[in-house]
């Protein structure tokens, strides 16, 4: 390994270099999924169940097989053998995880509205939807349960009666005396929040493309995937195709947010048609489909403890969740609330810690990662409580928080773990001089002075959360089945051009112009020279994709160290050239400078392609490849500030104006940076006061499209006020961390803090999101009686 | 997805619209599309015959002497934006102007929007309130039909299966009139969670003909009369009683609990709006 | 099956189609336009919006035989001789995209603001985009991007 080498920030990295994705996209000439037409190609058709939790009976798909464009049409029994395993779960979080089978299509019960329950092959995507109404289900509908709590109630339905509960794990962490610390303490506070379920609407709806060549037992996938990796390893598993004879391309992706983290019936089902018709398959959502068919996020109840001193210094947190999983085990389902398992006590110092979570089985789509996966939930539990403790002891939230900051770095915190670097109060300073808080705070009491119906409020959220999935060891020992590291190749051509292969695939985060940057900077190509391949493992074989803010702080280091390589490479065959000692050149940014004379790089690649005259030992060409495994998680921290205006007469909140003060390390390309925090506060004001998948207790969902299931426009927002403090992690040599999941971990709690600041003197403290019009109304109705 | 298949005719008038429109049972009138796409994509429908009577002659804003005509296949878009009413009934214009998304009002129509009978919709309510009047074409010849008699039911008009509407026509607010539109919803491209369109003369220091219509408190778009009558007898908060007599659905985006309370509220703004306008 | 004439970014087509073809699927799947995306099924996130005889429409709303006789303007026909269109270039300085897959529909239902109202304000530009969702940007540059325009 070579040694790390300091970044001299100026000429690629930090400087705010436009994206090279945009011109494609911008002209119309993406490659989705959905692109893909091919001679021969079959639609697939999914019929699913229109109850939450039923035994089916009897599926005849001989009416369906009778239409006239169909090719093919299957029960779960009639497609059942094309299984060697069940869909994967990579996260079984205990050793007593209650684990089910889980089918692409099922075959004896359907678990949620929605489940598969037949599929269609037909000759157009009309005839696909057309024959999927014929086919005929009987159902014998069973006792529904929605709710996590509910479902571990005893006599409860079972979702799955194999296990005699609905409880799918109970994890627990513990560390420091808690129940002394909460007996011996001078208050306590005990708050219990409502995580809604959230839909993460990439707007590009799910898609799969495959086609086969049979005689070789071939097949390749085109996935709206975050994870063709992952995807290629877990699919050979589940339709037993061999994992060399199967390619995964993630072409032009249109968002995740954690819902492409994962994988499908529809892929395995894909996969499987293809097999048996030897014909090329094609299945796209559409967005209604999507919301039974797609995962969904959050969906937990927090209960949260604080014990303070009566001068507010937070002595221990103690945290019990219950998380709902859905019907089954999705990639990542059980882990997803653990993700936030150390960070209940944000960014707060406290001697004692204690955390439980139960993951619960309900007759709901599964849970799994959305945007910030776990953190989220734990920095909206913990800065909520912060608020309330503050309350409840008269102080200012500005003022408990500077007394609990943790402000000695690396902090290994109670929970167990080290975070690497930060600074807290310049994060806050800067939020607070920015918003004005002083003057929001002043009118804020006129207002009230004056009786306004229409209410000021202004809420903070100051939070530190842990990204960069992550040492894989830490991995391993919190039983995550994968690894943490991710792989970088640079290949320099001997035309002065370089590829650049990367393990981590984007979905619309401009890695092509940030790692671009990092090769520029590093190695002296102009950012146009610099083509970066991703997303096809066929062509980049190794990686562990993208997702948990994990691209730059993992896999932007690969590249970093891979550029190193190559510079210790091209140094040999550059001292051998000029026929001086190794030591005496000196590698500045692509050029290799002799004692008298210098070479470039790009030479260098020539002479090693043409491999005329390279020292002894030194093989041809000029590729270099790295694995980049982290020592640490990332730690971006950062302090958010949210002003509402809250009209007591029909409960509607507005947000005027947010800041986000964001510590997220060195930065590579500001503009990316900037507008990662951007689309990331828009989910999380979101969650905050608009989007709720809402089910009735048949288990029907009832926010089934975009009508009901409320996305926001621009109309809805404020513009984002946006500053950074840096302070640079000291666990890579670029100091970067990762960002992409801050502003939806941050702004939630930031814009319930406000709302809540502005309706405590009418009585109100007990707020559940989204803050809709309705629940503020109802609220305020309650506080009046 | 992908509507479930149905045969297409283009109608070349309105007499060959109501032709077709007889030849099978189950028809539907296409115009805009705009609420009848979304419900074909869903399956919701299965029409085996749309008629598209998009192509007829019937858009246009026409001064008729004291009422402002408005053809039935007249865009939202182009009744927020013809200079006949923004002069002599911006109350319709501006409620048209917040209808759905520019893309929704490029292309939904007014005959549409009151044929489909949607209590949620924004133009029945206004041209209630306006004592709006609708022509009918059908097989016996146009009628005319005041808008309180024209709204039956949910998804339910004075339309006939063999029917089409062909004109609106709104009144000229001659002299001193106040008017306003409030339209209470969760984001921008929502429908109206309640809606309210207030409309009277100014009169004696006070106002007289007040008509307050309410958007998705019942079956139908409706008129508030005891608030009306509140409003002409100056009462100081015409909303008390906005709710009477309404009977508002309970869906996702509101209880009917808080229909009725934004009903009051609602009812008390538009008022106020009114009279400072 | 219906026969119908479209001109698709100025050049002329006929077609037979199913009377349920939806304009959008006949851009993409018979005219190889896949620059216009669909995004959902009721009407919602505007990712199809397309210009209908110079305004913005969402073509997965609109049958392809309504659209019979007009004039279809797609992403992919707003360069005019190899220069981007303005906004195409401003949607790239001001960083309005990241996964791109809004990006077809934001920038039309922009061209179509602007012919109506060429110098919106913010409000007004945030308001025009009510009909169509991107769930990267969070909005904020594609409102400037439209902005830089306007002035």
């Amino acid at each position: 390994m070579s040694a790390p080498t300091e970044v001299e920030v100026g000429r690629a990295i930090g400087a705010r270099v436009e994206r090279k994705e945009d011109q494609k996209l911008l002209q119309g000439q993406a490659e989705w999924v959905d692109n893909m037409h091919v001679p021969g190609m079959v639609y697939l058709g999914i019929v699913r169940s229109p109850y939450a939790h039923a035994r089916i009976t009897k599926v005849d798909v001989t009416p369906a097989l009778a239409h006239a464009d169909v090719v093919g049409a299957w029960s779960g029994a009639d497609i059942a053998d094309e299984w060697q395993g069940s869909l994967p779960c990579a996260w079984l979080p205990t050793e007593d995880t209650n684990a089910p089978e889980h089918k692409p299509v099922a075959v004896d019960k359907a678990r949620y509205a929605g489940d598969a329950v037949a599929v269609i092959a037909a000759t157009s995507r009309g005839a696909a939807e057309d024959a999927a109404e014929l086919v005929e289900v009987e159902y014998e509908p069973l006792p529904v349960v929605v709710d996590p709590e509910a479902a571990l109630a005893d006599g409860a339905p079972l979702v799955h009666e194999e296990f005699g509960t609905n409880r799918c794990y109970t994890w627990t962490l513990e560390e420091g005396e808690i129940d002394r610390l909460f007996a011996e303490a001078d208050v306590t506070v005990s708050e219990r929040y409502r995580q809604n379920r959230l839909i993460p609407n990439a707007i590009e709806p799910r898609a799969v493309f495959v086609t086969a060549i049979p005689a070789n037992g071939e097949f390749t996938l085109w996935s709206t995937t975050q994870v063709p990796h992952i995807a290629r390893v877990t699919l050979s598993g589940v339709t037993g195709i061999p994992e060399a004879k199967l390619r995964v391309i993630a072409p032009d992706v249109g968002g995740g947010f954690g819902s492409k983290l994962n994988v499908y019936a529809e892929e395995a089902l894909a996969l499987a048609v293809a097999r048996m018709l030897g014909r090329p398959v094609k299945w796209t959502e559409t967005r209604s489909e999507g919301y039974l068919s797609t995962i969904h996020g959050r969906d937990q109840v927090q209960e949260i403890e604080l014990a303070a001193t009566s001068e507010g210094k937070i002595l221990a947190v103690r945290t019990k969740l219950t998380a709902s999983m859905g019907a089954y085990l999705q990639l990542v389902t059980p882990g997803i609330p653990l993700l936030g398992a150390w960070l209940y006590a944000g960014c707060y110092d406290v001697q004692g810690y204690s955390f439980e979570c139960t993951g619960v089985f309900t007759n709901t789509v599964p849970t799994d990662a959305y945007r910030g996966a776990g953190r989220p939930e734990a920095t909206y539990a913990i800065e909520r409580a912060v608020d309330a403790l503050a309350r409840k002891l008269g102080m200012d939230p500005v003022e408990i928080r500077r007394l609990n900051f943790i402000r000695e770095f690396p902090a290994a915190i109670k929970a167990g773990l080290t975070i690497d670097s930060g600074d807290y109060d310049a994060s806050l300073d800067v939020a607070l001089e920015q918003a004005g808080y002083e003057s929001v705070r002043a009118e804020q009491r006129a207002r009230r002075t004056a009786g306004d119906p229409k209410r000021l409020g202004i809420g903070l959220s100051t939070y530190v959360e842990m990204c960069g999935l992550a040492p894989s060891n830490i991995l391993g020992a919190i039983r995550y089945s994968g690894g943490g590291w991710e792989a970088a190749t640079i290949r320099c051509l001997p035309t002065g051009t370089v590829q650049v292969l990367t393990g981590s695939t984007p979905h619309g985060q401009g890695h092509e112009t940030s790692w671009s940057q990092i090769v520029s900077d590093r190695l002296g190509y102009e950012i146009d020279e610099v083509e970066v391949l991703h997303g096809d493992t066929a062509v980049v074989p190794l990686g562990m994709d993208t997702y948990g803010s994990r691209s730059l702080a993992v896999g932007g280091v690969a590249l970093y160290y891979a550029a190193d390589r190559i510079a210790e490479k091209g140094k040999k065959i550059a001292a051998h050239l000029m026929e001086v000692d190794e030591a005496q050149v000196d590698h500045v940014r692509g050029t290799f400078h002799g004692p008298e004379t210098s070479i470039t790089l790009k030479e260098v690649a020539f002479a090693a392609w043409t491999a005329h005259n390279l020292p002894d030992g030194v093989q041809p060409g000029l590729e270099e490849t790295y694995v980049y495994d982290p020592p640490n998680f990332s730690w971006p921290a950062g302090a958010h500030v949210a002003i509402v205006e809250v009209d007591t007469e029909t409960g509607a909140v507005e947000l005027l104006r947010y800041i986000a003060v964001d510590d997220v390390g060195t930065i590579v390309n500001p503009i990316i940076v900037e507008g990662q925090i951007h689309g990331g506060l828009a989910q999380g004001v979101a969650q905050a006061l608009y989007e709720e998948a809402i089910y009735d207790e048949d288990g029907n969902l009832l926010t089934g499209n975009m009508v009901s299931y409320l996305v926001p426009s621009a109309a809805e927002f404020p513009r984002w006020e946006l500053h950074h403090t840096e302070t640079p992690s000291p666990t890579n040599p670029m100091g970067v961390k990762g960002v992409g999941e801050t502003g939806a971990i941050a702004s939630p709690p930031a814009v319930m803090n406000a709302i809540v600041d502005a309706l405590a003197e009418d009585g109100i403290t007990d707020l559940d999101m989204p803050a809709t019009p309705e629940r503020v109304w109802r609220a305020l109705e309650e506080a009046r009686r | 997805m992908i509507p479930a298949p149905f045969d297409y005719e283009v109608a070349e008038s309105v007499d060959n619209a109501i032709e077709l429109l007889g030849t099978r049972e189950e028809t539907k009138v296409l115009a805009g599309g705009h609420s009848l796409l979304p419900l074909l994509r869903l399956r919701l429908t299965r029409p085996s015959l749309l008629v598209d009577v998009g192509r007829l002659d019937l858009s246009y804003v026409r001064d008729a002497g004291d009422s402002i005509a408005i053809g039935a296949l007249t865009r939202h878009h182009d009744v927020a934006t013809a200079p006949l009413l923004q002069e002599h009934n911006p109350l319709m214009s501006f409620a048209a102007g917040l209808i759905g998304d520019p893309q929704v009002r490029h292309r939904g129509t007014i005959g549409g929007s009151l044929a489909h009978g949607d209590p949620a919709s924004d133009l029945p309510a206004v041209v209630l309130a306006l004592d709006g009047e609708i022509d009918i074409a059908g097989p016996n010849g146009v009628r005319t039909v005041r808008a309180a008699e024209f709204f039956r039911g949910v998804f339910e008009t004075a339309v006939g299966p063999q029917e089409l509407v062909t004109e609106v026509r709104v009144p000229k607010l001659i002299g001193d009139h106040v008017w306003s539109y409030l339209k209470f919803r969760h984001r921008a491209q929502d429908w109206a969670t309640v809606g309210v369109a207030a409309v009277a003369r100014r009169s004696n220091g006070g106002v007289a003909d007040a008509a307050i219509a309410l958007v998705n408190m019942g079956a139908t778009p409706l008129r508030a009369g005891a608030a009306e009558a509140a409003w002409i007898a100056g009462a100081a908060d015409p909303g008390v009683e906005a709710d009477a007599k309404t009977e508002p659905p309970s869906d996702t985006n509101g209880s009917a609990d808080y229909r009725r309370h934004l009903a009051r509220v609602l009812v008390r703004r538009a008022v106020e709006e009114a009279e400072a306008r | 099956m219906r026969t119908v004439s479209l001109t698709v970014n100025d050049v002329p087509h006929e077609f037979e189609l199913d009377p349920r073809e939806l304009l959008v699927y006949v851009l993409r799947e018979r005219l190889g336009l896949t620059g216009t995306v669909v995004g959902c099924d009721t009407s919602s996130c505007g990712a199809c919006t397309v210009l209908l005889d110079g305004e913005s429409v969402k073509s997965c709303t609109v049958l392809g035989v309504q659209a019979d006789g007009h004039e279809i303007t797609t992403i992919e026909g707003l360069a005019e001789s190899g220069a981007l269109h303005p906004l195409q270039e401003s949607f790239h300085e001001h960083h309005a995209l990241q996964c791109g897959y809004c990006t077809s529909g934001m920038v039309l239902a922009a061209v179509s603001l602007l012919a109506e109202n060429p110098s919106p304000s913010e409000d007004e530009i945030r308001h025009a985009l009510e009909g169509n969702i991107c769930r990267c940007t969070g909005y904020q540059n594609i409102v400037d991007a439209i902005g830089a325009v306007a002035q």
